[in-house]
């Protein structure tokens, strides 16, 4: 009987495979962690390589992951940069210490100095802005302000929004902490919990589709959502996505709440130089235009035109936070969420 | 070799190969040793009752519809006899090939108030928001039925083939003794084939705690989204690896206690003739059909047919060379997968048949209790001690020799591939386990009487009578490597990427139309492995 030997080589023939499989090894590149789907980034990533002719190698992946993975490989990580979609897990990689400074003038002018960390560690690409949509046959757009009054009384019953795990409502909560203070802010969670139609379920589309079909009258979602399902090409997403209409909030305020998408260089890159190239080309104006036309998100400077949809919104005031203050904040959110009794 | 030494290497054999496959188990284990950070305090006041209470419930409800459904629908198809058993025979275990988390994305697409159920109802009667009740989707109630759905197959499978394995002569011995056919499955049939329904439901429940995509997206506070809400919104993995540990001795304690009422119980096949088959007819045969036709529609059908839709709405602006190295990737790594967790659970389970001792028996659970863990907490545990390895191995090189090697596990295929056995190493290993136990001891101890050395043994014994549950291991680890998401996306090299990911990176972007083509060929590919198994299973059991 000669199986198991058989079975036994096939196995060490497969993992030495494997292994040379791994040890590929290419003069210009640069190696990406990325919490950006790769639908989202990998057509930019392309022209880069087209232009440069460093090649770009890619793994993506949430960004909590990511970042334990660049702590788990310590000084001998492949990845030069790491790419996410929030300022929180950006701060969150800086405080690890798995990033470096990086000084550029380029991205000094072209990002601006509240949508980067103070020394350098990582730049904001995107700006992602969370917005009140409603429906215009039940709300005025006059009874609306801000997220604050979303806590008022007469919206019993009439608010939907994601679970309190959604990272983009665990910064909101974490910017209102910045503004308000953690009494005002648990309080105004109370209210929202209580003015909730259903309890909260499913993604920021959802929350949209909620509202077109009369299950609630306002929710607060992403904007680029929204803008998905205008320009998506599904038929029944762009009929729920006209029966609502956006609202930006907290206007004569401090502004909407925006969070950034963004990138840092590793501690442990080896192609340094590569990767600094890489953040500059994302940043700059063309890459930036296709950022706001593809993902419906905001450039990050406001004298970039943005895509017809976007422009039909208006412009909006973004709240100047210090995104690295969504970072600091989030444990404190999540636990005011908890105690508040948001689901 | 003398028999003595061949046994010792066994021995050491699999106590070092359920060693290294504990390590991320362990990993996370230890965390218990580590101090209980602040964010204790904080989950026990605020949210740690109810993980637990719908964690409880989640499993209960998934338990015993999936055992409902599965040994209902085995019964039937190896008991009975209707029109259309034969196609029920495999079809019933296409579910299997749909994952939890795409069911889900399509149910709700249905069911929801904005999908279409609703909308028809309330455009027909005229109702609108809180005129009318319907079941919500989105609910513990809607978690439990879609996961029941999807999982019932592991208890239809492993029952069926029980239950046609069997023999006929103890069914025949109990009617002879003057009970009917509903008392002979209750008190002869049912007691034989527990073993087989208690693996398959051990399957289900490991894969109902470890669900964290379909909780997720229905709002269900489990123990998973706890699991992840401390690591990413509190970012406290410690605190996170804590409850992943604890749910681990839960798992632990709920399976020894199976294991301790089944006692010493152990049934062998008696003959290779299956038992004759109760004829139905009329009344009882439709209803055969129609139950048999709803689950397959609701757990198949349905989601298959709607991700269709959705497939060809975007089949025009699909990049067909990227999708055909998604398809050769994902077939990789599920066969690599499959024939390296099937050669571990021979050695395993083989190897604690030789020394049935509790060492072995311990090493042997621990080992293959990655498969009611997170797929993203088992990432955890390999990424850690791997990455300390290397770095450490890299450390020495250069101490000692001025070179440095870098990393030479941590982010290859060959730690994907680890994950993956770690994983699912349980499911191959209930299969083989379950093979084994129907085998005679006798057999064992009159091959070895004549003096052949445990290797031969097997060889020569127990792999040909096995083939049946060996393809069944290699099958249904096969599917589950297609499904797999969390650590594929956490542990893969760079510029991989199989379907699963695929999917998932667009669904969870709420594009439920572009993820339905790579949904749809994970569930196209799944379907391969579930009618070769069900083919063979015919065979095997001489099933006209």
């Amino acid at each position: 009987m000669n199986q198991p030997p058989l079975a036994g080589r096939t196995f060490f023939a497969l993992l030495s495979t494997l292994f040379c499989l791994n040890t590929a090894a290419q003069a210009a590149e640069v190696n990406v962690y990325s919490a950006r789907k790769e639908a989202l980034i990998k057509p930019l990533l392309d022209q880069f390589s087209e232009e440069t002719g460093i090649t770009v190698n890619l793994v993506t992946g949430s960004g909590d992951a990511l970042l334990t993975r660049l702590q788990s490989e310590g000084r001998n990580s492949p990845a030069d940069l790491l790419l996410t979609t929030d300022a929180g897990r950006l701060y969150r990689a800086q405080e690890a210490g798995v990033l470096q400074a990086v000084a550029s003038e380029t991205l000094n002018t072209a990002v601006p100095a509240h949508l980067r960390s103070e020394d350098g560690f990582w730049y904001g690409l995107s700006v992602r802005a969370r917005v009140i949509v409603y429906a215009p046959d039940r709300v005025q757009p006059e009874q609306l302000s801000t997220y604050e009054t979303l806590a008022e009384p007469q919206w019993k019953g009439r608010v939907c929004i994601r679970s309190s795990g959604n990272i983009y409502n665990q910064s909101l909560v974490a910017s209102m902490l910045a503004a308000d203070g953690e009494a005002a802010t648990s309080e105004w969670m109370k209210g929202l919990v209580a003015n909730f139609a259903r309890p909260p379920q499913g993604g920021d589309r959802d929350q949209i589709k909620a509202v077109a079909a009369g299950q609630c009258d306002v929710a607060v979602v992403n904007s680029y959502y929204l803008g998905g399902m205008i320009t998506g090409g599904d038929t029944a997403e762009q009929a729920a996505a006209a029966k609502v209409a956006l609202f930006w909030p907290n206007q004569s305020g401090r502004g909407a709440h925006v969070n950034v998408s963004g990138a840092g260089v590793t501690k442990a890159a080896k192609n340094h130089d590569q990767a600094v190239a890489l953040i500059e080309f994302l940043a700059r104006d063309a890459s930036q235009q296709w950022y706001a036309q593809t993902n419906n998100e905001f450039p990050i400077r406001p004298d970039i035109p943005v895509s017809p949809t976007l422009a039909s919104w208006g412009a909006f005031k973004g709240d100047a936070l210090n995104v690295t203050e969504l970072g600091s904040r989030n444990a404190e959110a999540v636990k005011a969420m908890d105690r508040a009794g948001w689901k | 070799m003398s028999p003595a030494s061949g046994r010792l290497l066994w021995r050491s054999a699999l106590l070092l190969c359920a060693l290294l496959l504990a390590l991320p188990v362990l990993v996370i284990i230890t965390s218990l040793f580590s101090p209980f950070g602040p964010a204790w305090d904080h989950l026990r006041e605020t949210v740690l009752t109810d993980y637990l209470t719908n964690t409880l419930w989640l499993v209960l409800g998934v338990g015993m519809l999936a055992t409902f459904l599965g040994v209902s629908t085995a019964w039937l198809n190896a008991c009975c006899d209707y029109p259309g058993r034969r196609f029920f025979d495999w079809a019933l275990m296409l579910p299997l090939a749909m994952p939890a988390y795409i069911i889900a994305y399509t149910y709700t697409g249905l069911l929801d108030y904005p999908g279409p159920v609703q909308s028809a109802l309330r455009e027909s009667f005229g109702w609108g928001y809180g005129d009318y009740w319907f079941p919500p989707i989105r609910s513990l109630g809607g978690a439990i039925a879609m996961l029941a759905l999807v999982l019932y197959p592991y208890i239809y499978l492993l029952t069926r083939i029980a239950l046609l394995e069997q023999g006929a002569a103890l069914a025949e011995a109990s009617r002879s003794l003057g009970l009917g056919p509903w008392q002979t499955f209750r008190r002869v049939t049912l007691p034989l084939v527990r073993p087989a329904i208690a693996a398959g439901l051990s399957l289900v429940l490991m894969e109902t705690l470890a669900d964290f995509g379909t909780v997720d997206y229905f709002g269900v506070a489990a123990f998973t989204t706890g699991i992840f809400r401390t690591w990413y919104g509190l970012g406290d993995l410690n605190s996170a690896a804590q409850l992943a540990a604890l749910l681990l001795l839960f798992i632990f304690v709920l399976f020894a206690a199976e294991r301790a009422s089944r006692g010493r119980m152990r049934f062998y096949p008696h003959s290779k003739r299956p038992p004759p088959r109760i004829p139905l007819r009329g009344t009882r045969a439709i209803l055969a059909m129609v139950f048999a036709a709803i689950v397959l529609i609701l757990g198949f059908a349905l989601p298959a047919f709607q991700l269709s839709i959705w497939a060809l709405q975007r089949w025009a602006t699909t990049d067909t060379s990227a999708f055909l190295s998604l398809v050769t990737n994902t077939f990789t790594v599920a066969a690599a997968a499959s024939l390296l967790c099937l050669l571990v659970a021979l050695l395993l389970a083989y190897g604690r048949r030789l020394h049935p001792r509790p060492l072995e028996t311990m090493a042997v659970r621990v080992s293959s209790m990655g498969y009611a863990v997170p797929g993203t907490v088992i990432a955890v545990g390999v990424m850690i001690p791997f990455g300390t390895f290397d770095n450490w191995f890299d450390g020495q090189m250069r101490d000692h020799f001025g070179v440095s090697t870098g990393l030479l596990l941590s982010g290859t295929l060959a730690a994907l591939l680890f994950a993956y056995v770690v994983r699912f190493l349980s499911v191959s290993l209930q299969s083989v386990e379950s093979g084994l136990t129907r085998v005679r001891p006798a057999y064992d101890e009159s091959a070895r009487a004549l003096g052949d050395g445990p290797l031969r043994v097997l060889g020569r014994v127990h792999l040909p009578l096995l083939r049946g549950s060996l393809l069944t291991a290699l099958l249904l680890v096969f599917v589950d490597v297609l499904k797999e998401l969390p650590a594929t996306l956490i542990l893969r090299p760079f510029n991989f990427n199989t379907l699963a990911v695929r999917s998932y990176e667009l669904a969870s972007d709420e594009r439920l139309a572009d993820a339905a083509l790579p949904a749809l060929t994970i569930v196209a590919i799944g379907l391969l492995p579930v009618i070769l198994l069900t083919r063979s299973q015919m065979r095997e059991t001489a099933d006209p």
